[in-house]
């Protein structure tokens, strides 16, 4: 009997843990959705579900005269896919030398990797900032792209080797025998077989230009070049909080595609970064 | 001493080794002289090219501008002749690994031929080349781009350290010079100065372990919770649980600094407002804006540990739990003895990489409400972190040369960190990783 009832409260107060949790995660999420519906363009008269309820934040939005919306958008998922298959090809690339073959200057090239992976590539601010003006970059997407793989390849080429070598080299042997060239079995062999680290370093290499504001807030300088990032920064920070409603509509429609595409990955987390990154 | 070859043929027969390697002082000579035609015009047409192209460049403007940093204003611009001068080197430094393998390849084939071995055809070399040579080819393209926009950087803001880069030596009014320490000096000497330093430098710390440890609690907490055998719904949960990590976290943080917002934001008309509570005045208040910091990010940071730690509760082998269970361990026991240690096992590297993120973590800071409030007597705002104050040192007072005195110490502190926990944690030592 004491064992039932200690089985309901812990299950009482789990479900309790759960439900506050929820509110306190769901709140923020509904609050802007609400924010994004309110008339006007602050939140003097704020209310979870407003009175008057309009679309027209959203209407503005899309309407190319009104709102740079769209154009940052396009700017940011070009920026995004071109960074993503750059670094993709490039990691894998350098993983797999890391990985199958000893060479002169593996185990240095290995350590000075762990170390640049701890320094974040905007540590050295200044010197992108300045160095930007000097080579011209200043305002130019592919600064940034360029930065961007550079950035990714010490953690991400880790990550990928910690995964590769999960990879039984028996496999590669034997292809070898059956004579197999060298990028014939990368392509063919280990490829296929480090799908789901491809998908999380896919998705790592997505999401840090998505995401990233530092950088493009210092290379980009015209509004038709910002990213999502700097643009809703730039809405919320114009005249502070003047443009609240619509900022709310845009982060809505950003996060909904973002969180979609992220919940359908989650999978492969699991399974490749308890894999790759830990050998757990 | 060669494998299989008799000992009576070691003997060196002539004394083609020496002459290969001395002509190798022109890079291409060393294989002409060894009959190697096309691999010697090969070395020799890069060197020329090499040469040509570059010769201005490093007599011109690289090493001079390195040493002067320009004398002469508005010709010289002390900071294209600096930039001009990393790149100098590291050309150089690409030449001398190309000039050792020059001297390499003269001095093992003249061995050969000392030895009276015949050489390797032409088509031998190639496949050679592409046999040995592959790791290199695949490495190339990142390791240049690793090279230019990561490395060169850094290798930059370490000599800018050492510079007076500022507001006031800027072309083309003025040239920038060479000033030893004393940014350092100005950073730990002046009163000023030193107490901005140390304040940010003691809020960064608070930050980032106080930031970081809620996450990681809160992460591991819930994960165990919601593993737990009998809990229905784990599905739903779960996908709810991740929504944070799933939202772009500039958005999130955007959000939040609305919803803090003293005015119109939900926390003061809505929720405290229910409970009875007068309105803090989140944005304004040095402390109160910290509060709210730590909170964004535990809701912004505890779904990736949870996922992992996730991860990690489904491969404890049940057995564990049995037999803990017969020998009448409680649910605590089972956590701290079993399942904690387990937990952290798998993800200590992932922690550690945690801690660093968030002393790094300029987007929660800056977008919340720009590092602010201001405090009167500092050149920092009050929730300044390092990375931030750096920002708005070269972003808006042009204290390029400070930052960078700054940035060194700041990554000089997380390397040292780093490594030192890395070395600790067992995953580092595993044979197969290096």
């Amino acid at each position: 009997m004491s064992m039932k009832r200690q089985r309901i409260i812990r299950l009482t107060l789990s479900y309790l843990v759960v439900a506050i949790m929820s509110v306190i995660i769901l709140y923020p999420i509904l609050w802007v959705f609400g924010a994004s519906i309110s008339p006007g363009s602050t939140l003097s008269n704020f209310s979870l579900i407003p009175e008057n309820p309009t679309w027209a934040h959203y209407r503005e939005i899309f309407n190319l005269n009104e709102s740079s919306y769209m154009i940052w958008y396009w700017n940011t998922l070009k920026i995004c896919i071109i960074t993503m298959l750059g670094s993709v090809l490039t990691i894998s690339l350098m993983a797999y030398a890391f990985s199958r073959y000893r060479f002169w200057g593996r185990k240095n090239g290995l350590i000075v990797f762990l170390i640049l992976q701890m320094i974040p590539n905007f540590a050295a601010l200044i010197a992108i900032f300045v160095l930007a003006n000097v080579t011209g970059l200043v305002n130019s997407h592919w600064g940034l792209i360029l930065i961007y793989i550079g950035g990714a390849i010490p953690m991400n080429t880790w990550l990928m080797k910690g995964y590769f070598d999960s990879i039984p080299r028996e496999l590669d042997e034997s292809a070898r025998m059956d004579g197999a060239g060298h990028l014939r079995i990368f392509w063919q062999i280990i490829m296929p077989l480090a799908r789901p680290m491809v998908a999380v370093v896919s998705v790592f290499t997505f999401i840090i230009p998505f995401t990233d504001f530092i950088l493009a807030k210092v290379l980009l300088r015209t509004e038709e070049q910002y990213t999502l990032a700097v643009g809703l920064y730039e809405l919320v920070a114009r005249e502070y909080g003047s443009e609240y409603t619509t900022f709310a509509a845009g982060s809505i429609l950003i996060a909904i595609p973002i969180a979609i595409l992220f919940l359908s990955f989650q999978k492969y987390f699991v399974s490749g970064l308890t894999a790759g990154g830990t050998k757990g | 001493m060669r494998k299989g070859i008799p000992l009576m043929e070691q003997v060196y027969k002539s004394n083609h080794r020496k002459i290969a390697t001395f002509l190798s002082v022109i890079p291409g000579l060393g294989q002409l002289y060894n009959r190697q035609i096309l691999k010697g015009v090969a070395f020799l047409t890069m060197t020329i090219a090499f040469l040509v192209s570059f010769w201005d460049f490093f007599a011109e403007k690289g090493l001079w501008g390195l040493v002067t940093l320009g004398t002469q204003v508005p010709r010289d611009n002390s900071i294209f002749l600096l930039v001009y001068g990393i790149i100098s080197i590291l050309l150089l430094f690409f030449a001398a690994i190309f000039v050792f393998i020059v001297f390499r390849d003269a001095y093992k084939n003249g061995e050969r031929r000392d030895m009276g071995q015949r050489l390797n055809t032409i088509r031998e070399q190639y496949r050679n080349l592409i046999d040995n040579g592959f790791p290199y080819l695949i490495l190339s393209p990142g390791f240049f781009l690793l090279v230019f926009v990561v490395i060169l950087p850094i290798i930059f803001v370490f000599l800018l350290a050492f510079t007076n880069y500022d507001l006031y030596h800027q072309w083309p009014a003025k040239l920038m010079d060479w000033v030893g320490t004393a940014n350092f000096t100005e950073l730990f000497g002046t009163e000023l100065w030193r107490s901005t330093f140390l304040n940010v430098f003691a809020w960064t710390l608070v930050w980032t372990f106080g930031a970081t440890t809620c996450q990681i609690a809160l992460g591991v907490f819930l994960a165990v919770l919601v593993n737990q055998k009998d809990l229905k719904g784990k599905a739903i949960i779960r996908t709810i649980f991740i929504l944070p990590w799933a939202v772009p976290a500039f958005v999130s943080i955007l959000i939040f600094s609305g919803m803090f917002n003293e005015t119109f934001g939900a926390i003061n008309t809505v929720i405290l407002d229910a409970v009875g509570i007068p309105p803090v005045d989140w944005l304004t208040n040095a402390n109160a804006t910290r509060l709210a910091l730590i909170f964004i990010q535990t809701w912004l940071g505890f779904p990736f540990i949870f996922v992992m730690v996730t991860g990690v509760l489904q491969s404890i082998p049940e057995e564990l739990y049995e037999a803990a269970t017969v020998d009448g361990a409680s649910a605590l026991q089972k956590f701290r003895n079993i399942t904690f240690p387990l937990i952290m096992f798998s993800i200590a590297p992932i922690l550690i990489t945690q801690y660093t993120f968030n002393f790094n973590n300029f987007n929660v800071i800056f977008l919340f409400n720009g590092g602010g409030p201001s405090v009167s007597g500092q050149k920092a705002g009050g929730t300044d972190i390092l990375i931030s104050w750096i920002y708005k040192l070269t972003m808006t007072s042009q204290e390029y040369a400070i930052a960078a005195a700054i940035t060194l110490i700041m990554s000089a502190m997380v390397i040292t960190v780093a490594v030192w926990q890395f070395r600790r944690t067992k995953s580092f030592q595993e044979e197969d990783m290096m």
